[in-house]
């Protein structure tokens, strides 16, 4: 038998894409299911996903958390865990479309929920930390519950199968997010598992990801101290955790963050004026391990914004499109030209250079 | 008793043209020129096989070969246990050994293979993109802090920084030679990296490569005042040594002679006895506080390095360490080299450094403090692969001394403990001393490390690896051969082919 | 110009220089069959003075040298900076051997004077005594004229 995500590290080749509109104008999912048929050859069947920022504006005070079950008795467990430490507010059904191409689907719940306040102060910890360690140990624990993402006013959205399909299966066209972000997958050694495609969500951070690391046992063992599990084995995995430890629990800067990532060669920092070389330096020295080698294109998705990011050799292709408000990332220029066929500012990154968009203050 | 001597000089008397180089060279006194025969002769009984002669013949008409004459054979009792008996028999001492571990013990080093990139992610060319070895050796703090202006703080505690993950580990002056100090230093300062005073004190002269020194504090105490702590880049307690756990060190009044004795504060011709224990640390509290006298002395400016051998306990023992307020925990493996340990200590004591830098590295990021020290292995590390599997195990950096030793021109003949290294290291004869020409010797270290860091980084692009932090404990890059279950869970490493 | 200049403190007194010397100026590809059996005569020499310190000597091609002086043959000329013999010339009264305040110029096996010629006339195409040097006692560099 072939072993699944979680029992052998996986990795991966791919298509990511996104669209972010900097003015919170919110857009339904067309085009960016669109965007992903050109990239077709990019993927190969066994993963396609998105996820939506904005999606939920009605239960945006709610962490809604989307759900893979293996059978009934899975949830049941799984939800039995669930109202230990939270309020359930609303407990439904993600609306699917029957297709040939998408088969195999698991029980896909969408839980809205609210942390107790007598269980945070019990344990002494924020809201944030309990649905990460909630999350984590449903993941690690309950065997057919995967919790596949777990933000505000956000959701991923994944399946085995090609994107364009999967973006039609879950109807995105019927969902309105300020900010797309889409991934197909060409994993070299899985059967395909749904919770393993990817977007990779943790909170609102949400990843797509191209490329395989070569620092994944390093980046994985340094975080795993932390309190992550790294259970798919997967490098997508490990960079939501890093974005997660170095943004929220460190509290960096996304540009700092970046300069972990993927630092800047000792050469660029030698060269560059003394307050910023001792602040690349400090971060380099302090967070060695969270350094990612090997090739990446990376998008990650939060709320409000996102950052695109290369490895710092920029071994993997990817493009930014700037039309009015919007802002266009993929793998390949061919995506963005199907987003905005009429658009004239098309530059790609350098390796190591962060793209950040934020949409205004105030517009999501 | 008398035994047929261990190895025996084959001269062709062909090829010989009488020069009397070799009669010069040996320090044992070997050779001599019988001018009635007009023919070189030798006393083989004093031949420890250290190829001096044979490596200066000009014309190669030189050889030693191991001796044949054996006792009767025996896997039991082997030839060497059995001379050993004899030897103790007659003289009721200890047997005395020098550098490492020479039994076929495991060398888990030959049993680990290094991974490469293959189609799914690219190899690196290193001569065409860069690739970076600088390490930085200390305690990282927890959380950022920032300044008032929401600029990051990056004070720091002291590090260590490296242009690559290798260092000369200790070897005191006393033990080795005034120019094999200087070939050390000198060659340390040229390659940003450190040398390590050992527990002799630091000769006067040495004091201007304090940037690229770590200045040890051994059980003696020989050579320590506040200038010295103060010289330093780094200053190393050793509690232990990977050849002699345990035990502490014993240079012979012999060796104390003149600058050496000077350098060590101790009268002339005067034994140094380091005793086993540090009489004020038997306990790990005691430890704590000698780290932080240390610091309190040299006003916190340099990360402390606490050196153990590595021994059945070390995980615990490294994870006291790490809570001791120490920055940097050196390691040592059992097969590590001495200048003079007992024999049955040597062989017999410790483990090999594999598995005990493994199991420090897991029992520190179990225990969430592995940011809290930076680990240094040795304990025969021998070449640039063995550098990349002990990072990838999760050492920080790697200590070398024997492979330095070799650089210099040992050539493991194991006798440093009589004094008279005919390659003018482990010697303090001034004739022999000044085989050792600094400039030759820090020119030849230069290069090996220069070697090094040329296969470190071939190693590393073919990884898809672009520096060095991204090797450090990434043990997926590692896979073992003809190892057991058990002792892959310890490697923490899968099998080839899994 | 580029001069043998010796560093005695790092000279070993192994003499390897000596037959090295005496091989690179024997005309012959091997070692052995060019000394085996032989007295050489080589054209530099370690010395040991009475402390026990030893160290090479050969010829410094002296800036005003005596030794072109003093032959009455007119055998030694200095051309390039090199002090040379011409052996065709040389007619063995050896004056030169006397007159080297360094004791540079010695007598060949044939009885005519020798001296070092930085190995510019035999196959070495460097000084031997320096590439054979396992101490780097023995340096063949520019360190400006000397007297």
């Amino acid at each position: 038998m072939i072993p699944l995500e979680g029992q052998v590290r996986i990795p991966s080749g791919c298509a990511v894409s996104a669209m972010i509109s900097r003015d919170g104008r919110r857009m339904n999912g067309e085009q960016i299911i669109q965007s992903m048929v050109p990239m077709h050859d990019r993927s190969n069947g066994l993963g396609g996903g998105f996820a939506a920022y904005g999606i939920y504006p009605e239960y945006k005070d709610f962490y809604a958390l989307h759900i893979f079950f293996n059978d009934k008795s899975c949830q049941n467990e799984c939800m039995t865990l669930l109202k230990e430490y939270f309020e359930i507010v609303q407990d439904e059904h993600i609306k699917v479309r029957k297709i040939p191409q998408i088969t195999d689907e698991p029980i896909i719940r969408r839980v809205f929920v609210s942390p107790m306040q007598s269980v945070l102060r019990h344990l002494q910890i924020d809201e944030k930390e309990l649905v990460v360690r909630t999350v984590n140990r449903i993941n690690a624990q309950l065997d057919g519950s995967y919790v596949f993402s777990c933000g505000k006013n956000m959701g991923a959205f994944k399946a085995v199968g090609f994107p364009e399909d999967v973006g039609r299966y879950y109807r995105l066209e019927e969902y309105e997010a300020y900010c797309w972000t889409a991934h197909g997958r060409y994993p070299t050694n899985t059967p395909g598992w749904w919770g393993g495609a990817h977007p990779f969500c943790m909170l609102d951070y949400s990843i797509v990801h191209n490329g395989e690391i070569s620092s994944y046992d390093a980046n994985r063992r340094f975080i795993e101290m932390y309190g992550y599990k790294c259970t798919l084995q997967t490098d997508t995995e490990v960079i939501t955790y890093i974005a997660d430890y170095l943004l929220r629990r460190q509290g960096l800067t996304l540009e700092e963050t970046a300069a972990v990532i993927a630092a800047p060669f000792w050469s660029t920092i030698d060269a560059k004026p003394e307050a910023e070389k001792q602040m690349y330096t400090y971060l380099r020295n302090v967070f060695p391990s969270l350094l990612v080698t090997g090739p990446f294109s990376i998008i990650l998705g939060f709320e409000g914004g996102l950052m695109a990011l290369n490895d710092r050799l920029k071994l993997r292709s990817m493009v930014i499109g700037e039309q009015d408000d919007m802002v266009y990332i993929a793998s390949e220029e061919a995506a963005i030209r199907v987003m905005a066929p009429d658009i004239r500012n098309i530059w790609s990154p350098a390796g190591g250079e962060p793209v950040i968009v934020r949409v205004k203050e105030g517009a999501f | 008793m008398n035994f047929y001597p261990e190895f025996e000089v084959v001269r062709n008397d062909s090829r010989c043209i009488r020069c009397r180089v070799c009669e010069r060279q040996c320090a044992n006194e070997v050779h001599w020129y019988d001018a009635d025969g007009k023919v070189m002769l030798s006393d083989e009984s004093k031949c420890v096989n250290c190829q001096r002669c044979v490596t200066l013949c000009p014309t190669r008409a030189l050889k030693i070969v191991k001796s044949d004459c054996r006792l009767r054979e025996n896997a039991n009792y082997s030839d060497q246990t059995i001379k050993e008996i004899y030897r103790q028999a007659e003289t009721g001492g200890v047997l005395l050994s020098s550098m490492g571990n020479p039994n076929p013990l495991p060398v888990y080093w030959d049993k680990i293979l290094i991974n490469a990139s293959q189609v799914t992610n690219p190899p690196i060319d290193p001569l065409r993109e860069p690739m970076e070895t600088r390490v930085f050796l200390g305690k990282k703090p927890e959380h950022i802090t920032r300044n008032a202006d929401g600029t990051l703080n990056t004070q720091l505690a002291p590090q260590l920084t490296l242009s690559m993950p290798v260092m000369f580990s200790a070897m005191s002056y006393g033990s080795i030679s005034y120019n094999a100090h200087a070939s050390l230093a000198r060659a340390a300062s040229a390659l940003g990296i450190c040398y390590n005073t050992g527990e002799g004190g630091l000769h006067e002269d040495f004091y201007k490569y304090g940037k690229n020194t770590i200045v040890q504090v051994a059980s003696g105490r020989f050579g320590v005042h506040k200038d010295y702590l103060e010289a330093g880049a780094a200053i190393e307690i050793k509690m232990g040594q990977g050849a002699k756990p345990g035990i502490g060190g014993h240079l012979p009044g012999t060796k104390a002679v003149g600058d050496v004795a000077k350098t060590r504060m101790i009268p002339e011709g005067s034994d140094a006895i380091s005793p086993a224990p540090h009489h004020d640390i038997y306990s790990i509290e005691d430890l704590r506080q000698l780290v932080y006298s240390l610091k309190e002395a040299t006003e916190y400016r340099l990360p402390v390095i606490v050196k153990v051998a590595a021994v059945h306990n070390i995980a615990a023992i490294a994870s006291g360490i790490a809570r001791s307020g120490a920055d940097i925990i050196a390691i040592d493996g059992f097969r590590g080299g001495t200048g003079a340990a007992p024999t049955r200590i040597r062989d017999n004591d410790g483990i090999p450094i594999e598995p005990a830098l493994a199991a420090v590295d897991k029992r520190l990021r179990d225990e969430g403090i592995r940011n809290n020290v930076s680990i240094v292995c040795g304990g025969s590390v021998r070449s640039a692969s063995d550098v990349v599997k002990a990072i990838a195990l999760g050492a920080d950096a790697c200590y070398i001394a024997t492979a330095a030793c070799l650089a210099m021109g040992c050539h493991l003949c194991r006798s440093c403990h009589t004094g008279k290294c005919n390659w003018g290291i482990a010697t303090q004869r001034p004739d022999l001393v000044k085989r050792l020409n600094p400039d030759i010797g820090s020119q030849r270290l230069i290069n090996l490390m220069d070697a090094w860091r040329h296969e470190i980084k071939e190693l590393m692009g073919g990884m898809g690896i672009n520096s060095i932090e991204a090797l450090r404990g990434n043990r997926l890059m590692l896979r073992g051969v003809g190892l057991t279950e058990k002792e892959l869970e310890i490697l923490g490493i899968a099998h080839a082919g899994e | 110009m580029k001069r043998i200049y010796v560093k005695e403190e790092w000279c070993l007194g192994c003499r390897l220089c000596e037959y090295n010397c005496a091989f690179a100026n024997s005309g012959m590809t091997d070692m052995v069959k060019a000394l085996r059996g032989k007295e050489i005569h080589p054209r530099i020499q370690v010395e040991t003075d009475a402390d026990g310190i030893t160290y090479a000597v050969s010829c410094r091609h002296c800036t005003d040298p005596i030794c072109v002086k003093s032959c009455i043959a007119g055998a030694i000329s200095k051309k390039d900076g090199v002090i040379e013999i011409d052996h065709s010339k040389c007619v063995g009264c050896l004056t030169c051997v006397l007159v080297c305040p360094y004791g540079c110029v010695v007598e060949d096996e044939g009885g005519a004077a020798q001296k070092c010629e930085l190995c510019m006339k035999n196959t070495c195409g460097a000084p031997a005594c320096v590439k054979g040097c396992p101490n780097g006692a023995i340096v063949y560099e520019e360190r400006g004229e000397a007297e």
